[in-house]
């Protein structure tokens, strides 16, 4: 098989638009971003019932919180002082009580918490993966699937925190916040005030804090974001690292970008470590206070000992939220950033729609008509294609040929409807092809991609993709056709042969084989195959050729052609050069009009 | 802290269900000391971080007691000026830890991402030199996080959860020593709780960690069904099954949602259990001792102290409940990364190897035999002579083991019997860097990296010069199209080189080889995908390159055969002919049919 002429890699068409990106990139690292927050908790609405409960039982558990302190008031001043054996009984059953409804407040609050919590991630995550299924192909190609992947995983999983405990949690420790303020204010006015003398400071210092940590937690995300980057891309290139013996190198440039994630890691806690303890030392500051005015006020009898040890117990879980709230900064920033870059993954409209009036695809008889169609991947690019106009009719196989980049695949694409022409349009059967409904065209259309492509999972199952109700028969038989069922039942395992990563444990020419077996399977009215230019060996290749025949059999085609064969075969043959069909016609009328096309053709064969 | 994570491992131990999973339980506690052991290297950290923790647990056990005198001396007593002193004592210990918590908390973060550091330096180093044969079964994603959440998990453990748990255990011992020293009776009282909080810390622990790892394994399915969903999106959308995708996608979610549901239930009374039990032995205290003060056998003073002492043990046990789950997580995540790190790669350099060093190029192969795993042969009892500068041309059917052939030279995988050699040596007794650095690769899959065509070019050479790398990119016809990139060598050529199409992103592999000026050159498939026009010059160009160096070929094109010193036909992993191209015409049916199907068209 020496005659090939042009060939196109599996993401070539679209490649100028791949300059873009540049993503998984940092966000302003906001700390609460009312556009994200408030697209999440659409999420939550469903669930606003078990929400409502959850904040009644937290409710329940913020004034058992504050009642404490205020049983031990009067343990102290009512019972020990006085000397009231049975009274120091029955207010300790009281405070266990307390305590017992504390536990079960907690626990049905934590429960709801988190069971809403993840069904929410459950149920964002089942969006997204459905709204990736229907981005266009304009989308999946310029973007890098494991960002993606993380976006679905990753992303999300930081959302949660943010929205089940984050919120509830801020909410809670708000209210306790305010609920302490008001029972020292109303139990002791003067020792209050004076003990609330450090709250400004407190203020001063958590908004240094929070401007701080922005930029020092962004750094931190960036950077780890180039730690996986620099480790997949030497997992992706491993072979290549061995062959030319960059082990060292490579180790090298990643250890680097390692060091700089740890050392943004190291920069941004140790603002943690500096907040933590000033806050910590404002809450002892105020105990000091506390003790010192208090200690006085008891001494000459202007309060009770209980309420001065009631007074301290409430200042040391005034600073407690404090704390939890700084620890919750991190969390929230990051769950931000996650809900951006979810948002707007949700957001992402899908350059191929329906249109609201799309009819249903009746079964078609396959005839395809390009009209003046001019096609650039992004307005900004250049055309594609120009002003192609193109007329296949029912049954016949048209083989594209022509150099790389010429558009071939492009034609490909926009039949499917991958992308919409610029200007013109694309038929089928005479129905413009944005006038039907997308999956009911794709239906109708067979692929067999030029990189063969497999999913893990068996043989079987890959066979069985695009009819997954086909019987084990159906998938036999089409194997058969395929002539791919010899080396399938070659195969330990059969059929149900697992595809390794990469389908390593396959042949080129096999997975070409299993292509075809889907393709086969599925019975579509149109195919359009884009023709593998690996070379295979003669046997395979013979095998390949006599399933492709059977394929194309009764169906319209289009072949981006490599093979001399199926070029010499085919019903018409289109030369597409610099984004225009410059001929077309038979092979020997091509090769008699001394053309381009023939012009390729004795280049091969001088 | 020894004892501490001892007693929890052995307690791991004798939680296991099943027998199966005996034998892997048993090593946990190996496991987790083994991440304890990357620590070692920053050990002054770690002694700064419990020297710090030992003086701020002190100065907590102080505490109490200054306010117990604050109470007893001073309040009760209507003296202020003690009153005054004994605030000022406070704020002075609780700057001082204050300090202590900057330097203790910095010092543990520091040690953890440097163990995080050298763990995620040592997998990628691993990564890197494990041989082909690993990498033909790992995913890339299951590496990747691996390297990423696992080594996370443990930099937790190295850091905050061992810290707090040795603090703990510090805290939770001195608060009793010291609650039993003031008064032994009232002292025990308050340690009754102790058992009964860590006995439920364990079994907690025991139920939550085969969930945990379930869940874990759940996520790993739901990501991989994520990737392969992408990354096969054309064909997904062609045959129209997004919905099929988003039912199977739906049921792993669900299946997910079940787990985690289950963990969040047991989550949600675990903590306020665990709230309650200490709770509720702070109120026994206040009743035991309100009594006591009643019947005046104990101070006011004292009582307070001792309830701010129960609370201080209180928050311990606490901590424990959060940070002895996240243990057994870490385990498995240890495990998973030991695994990886433990794995030795199949070809590997004699130890004290010396380097490779060639006169002619001469590579032999001796009765090798090949086979990948435990499948069936793959290569049978090849012999041939490569003579210095000869191209060799192999031909054969797929699967025949050509591709097995010339991977074996640079020791992707090793023979399973027999030897190469090269110049007479035994490949396998010089050092790989050394091997490798002779030979150029044209891999049959094209990898580029994603950073500048200047930089793919000069790859397996990075100190190459401009000039270097432009002589290279024209031998291998790559110069012209970069030239008309809108950056030239500077473009970024995007993860796996996307930007580019199949026939450039050949073209610059061809161009990464030639830059090495390799004495050995084994091109595989090299110009498969690229047009009829540009394979031509491709072809007149390696012709060029080929001079001068031993050269091995997987033919498809005439001229190449035409070309080629010595023809090898494979077929089932056998050398079934050989010569040059018009002996094997005659004596060989097998070339004969390759050659008509194959090559002359």
């Amino acid at each position: 098989m020496g005659f090939s002429i042009g060939v196109s890699g599996p993401g070539m068409g679209p490649r100028n638009a791949m300059e873009t990106f540049a993503e998984g990139g940092d966000t302003r690292g906001q700390v609460y971003n009312p556009r994200v927050v408030s697209r999440m908790l659409v999420y939550l609405r469903p669930y606003l019932n078990l929400m409502a409960l959850a904040f009644l039982a937290m409710l329940v558990e913020s004034s058992l919180t504050l009642l404490a302190p205020y049983l031990l008031k009067v343990t102290v001043d009512t019972y020990i002082t006085q000397g009231d054996q049975a009274g120091l009984i029955r207010i300790s059953m009281w405070t266990a009580s307390t305590f017992l409804g504390l536990y079960l407040a907690t626990r049905t609050e934590q429960y709801l918490l988190s069971m809403v919590g993840q069904r929410m991630l459950a149920n964002i995550r089942r969006d997204l993966f459905r709204h990736l299924q229907n981005l266009s192909l304009g989308y999946h190609d310029t973007h890098i699937v494991g960002v993606t992947v993380s976006r679905v995983m990753n992303d999300v999983a930081t959302i949660n925190d943010l929205l089940s405990s984050g919120i509830i949690t801020l909410i809670g420790d708000m209210l306790v916040l305010v609920g302490i303020i008001v029972v020292m204010l109303f139990m002791n006015l003067k020792l209050a005030l004076l003990a609330f003398t450090v709250l400004p400071l407190m203020l001063l210092v958590t908004v240094w804090f929070s401007r701080r940590a922005r930029v020092a937690f962004r750094e931190t995300r960036t950077s780890v974001a180039k730690v996986v980057g620099g480790l997949a891309e030497d997992i992706a290139g491993v072979r290549v690292i061995q062959a030319f013996g960059q082990e060292n190198t490579t180790q090298e440039n990643f250890s680097a970008v390692n060091q700089v994630n740890r050392n943004a890691n190291i920069n941004a806690m140790s603002l943690s470590f500096i907040f933590l303890p000033a806050i910590e030392f404002m809450g002892i500051l105020a105990t000091a206070i506390v003790l010192y005015f208090g200690g006085r006020a008891v001494s000459s009898g202007e309060v009770t000992l209980g309420v001065l040890v009631a007074f301290l117990s409430y200042v040391t879980r005034f600073f407690q939220p404090v704390q939890e709230l700084s620890r919750m900064f991190t969390t929230l920033q990051s769950a931000m950033a996650g809900g951006e870059q979810v948002v707007k993954l949700l957001d992402t409209v899908p350059e191929v729609l329906d249109q609201p009036e799309a009819i249903d695809l009746p079964q078609v008889k396959g005839g395809i008509r390009f009209e003046n169609v001019s096609f650039r991947y992004r307005p900004e690019l250049p055309d594609v294609l120009r002003n192609v106009s193109l007329e296949i009719k029912p049954g016949q196989t048209v083989a594209l040929v022509g150099p790389t980049g010429a558009g071939k695949t492009s034609i490909g694409n926009l039949i499917a409807r991958f992308y919409d022409a610029s200007s013109g349009a694309v038929l089928i059967d005479g129905l413009d092809v944005r006038s039907v409904k997308q999956r009911q065209l794709h239906r109708q259309i067979g692929l067999v991609p030029q990189d063969s492509f497999l999913f893990s999972g068996t043989i079987a199952d890959n066979i069985r993709f695009g009819r997954p109700e086909a019987t084990d028969d159906e998938v036999e038989t089409a194997a058969k056709l395929a002539n791919a069922h010899e080396f399938i039942i070659a195969k330990p395992d059969g059929y149900r042969t697992r595809i390794q990563e990469g389908a390593s444990n396959l042949s080129v020419g096999q997975r070409q084989l299993v292509c075809i077996a889907r393709a086969i399977l599925t019975d579509p009215r149109i195919l359009i195959l884009d023709e593998a230019t690996s070379n295979v060996d003669s046997l395979t290749e013979s095998l390949i050729q006599d399933a492709l025949r059977k394929l194309l059999e009764g169906r319209t085609a289009v072949v981006i052609a490599h093979r001399l064969s199926t070029i010499r075969s085919a019903d018409l043959i289109c030369v597409v050069d610099n984004g225009q069909i410059v001929e077309q016609g038979r092979h020997e009328e091509l090769l008699a009009q001394g053309g381009v096309y023939a012009a390729l053709y004795q280049r091969q064969f001088a | 802290m020894c004892s501490f994570s001892k007693f929890c491992g052995k307690k791991l131990i004798a939680m296991n269900p099943t027998e199966e999973t005996q034998s892997q339980h048993s090593s946990q506690t190996t496991i987790i000391m083994r991440c304890f052991s990357y620590l070692r290297p920053h050990w002054k950290f770690v002694a700064g971080v419990y020297s710090s923790m030992l003086l701020i647990d002190l100065i907590a056990m102080v505490n109490p007691q200054l306010i117990r005198w604050t109470i007893d001396q001073g309040i009760a007593k209507g003296d202020n000026s003690l009153l005054a002193m004994a605030v000022g004592a406070l704020l002075v210990l609780v700057t001082i830890k204050g300090v202590l918590t900057y330097f203790e908390g910095i010092w543990t973060e520091t040690a953890s991402q440097s163990v995080a550091f050298d763990l995620r330096n040592a997998l990628q180093r691993k990564i890197t030199e494990l041989s082909f044969s690993f990498h033909d079964k790992a995913e890339a994603g299951d590496l990747l996080s691996r390297a990423i959440q696992d080594v996370e998990r443990i930099r937790f453990l190295t850091g905050r959860a061992i810290f707090r748990i040795i603090e703990s255990v510090v805290l939770m011992t001195l608060t009793a020593g010291m609650m039993i020293w003031m008064n032994p009776r009232l002292g025990l009282l308050a340690m009754v709780s102790m058992p009964l909080l860590i006995f439920r810390s364990i079994t907690f622990g025991r139920v939550y960690r085969p969930l945990s790892l379930q869940i874990q394994k759940q996520l790993s399915v739901l990501t991989t069904r994520v990737e392969q969903n992408l990354r096969g999106m054309r064909v997904v959308k062609t045959f129209a099954q997004e919905e099929s995708e988003i039912q199977r996608f739906n049921v792993q979610n669900q299946q997910w949602y079940d787990l985690s549901a289950q963990s969040a239930r047991m989550q949600a009374n675990n903590m306020p259990l665990l709230n309650l039990i200490a709770n509720v032995s702070s109120v026994i205290i206040l009743l035991y001792g309100g009594t006591l003060v009643i019947n005046q056998q104990l101070t006011l003073g004292e009582l307070v102290a001792f309830t701010t002492y129960v609370a201080q043990i209180v928050t311990p046990v606490r901590y424990l409940g959060m940070v002895l789950p996240m243990i057994t997580v870490a385990g498995v995540a240890g495990e998973r990364i030991f695994e990886i790190l433990d794995t030795a790669p199949l070809v590997r350099d004699e130890p004290g190897a010396p380097d490779l060093t060639l006169e002619g190029g001469e590579v032999a192969f001796e009765k090798v035999s090949f086979a990948y795993g435990k499948q069936a042969g793959v290569l049978k009892d090849i012999s041939f002579v490569a003579q210095p500068n000869q191209v060799i041309a192999l031909l054969g059917t797929t699967g025949s083991g050509k591709t097995s052939v010339v991977n074996l030279i640079p020791r992707f995988y090793d023979p399973t019997a027999g030897r190469i050699t090269i110049d007479g040596t035994d490949i396998r007794a010089v050092s790989l860097n050394s091997l490798r650095g002779q030979i150029g690769m044209v891999l049959q899959e094209t990898t580029l990296f994603a950073a500048s065509i200047r930089e793919n070019i000069s790859f397996g050479k990075p100190d190459a010069t401009q000039a270097e790398i432009e002589s290279a990119a024209r031998d291998a016809q790559a110069h012209e199209f970069i030239m008309q990139m809108p950056d030239g060598y500077d473009t970024k050529v995007g993860e796996r080189g996307r930007t580019l199409s199949g026939g450039q992103k050949q073209r610059l592999a061809i161009a990464r080889a030639l830059l090495t000026d390799p004495r050995i050159l084994i091109l595989d498939d090299a110009t498969s995908s690229v047009d009829s026009e540009t394979e031509h010059l491709i072809q007149v160009a390696l012709e060029r390159v080929m001079r001068g160096r031993t050269t091995f070929v997987i033919a498809h094109r005439l001229s190449t055969v035409h070309a080629a010193d010595l023809i090898l036909v494979l077929d089932k992993g056998r050398i079934v002919a050989r010569g040059r191209h018009e002996e094997l015409l005659k004596s060989s049916p097998l070339y004969g049919s390759i050659y008509q199907q194959q090559l002359k068209k």
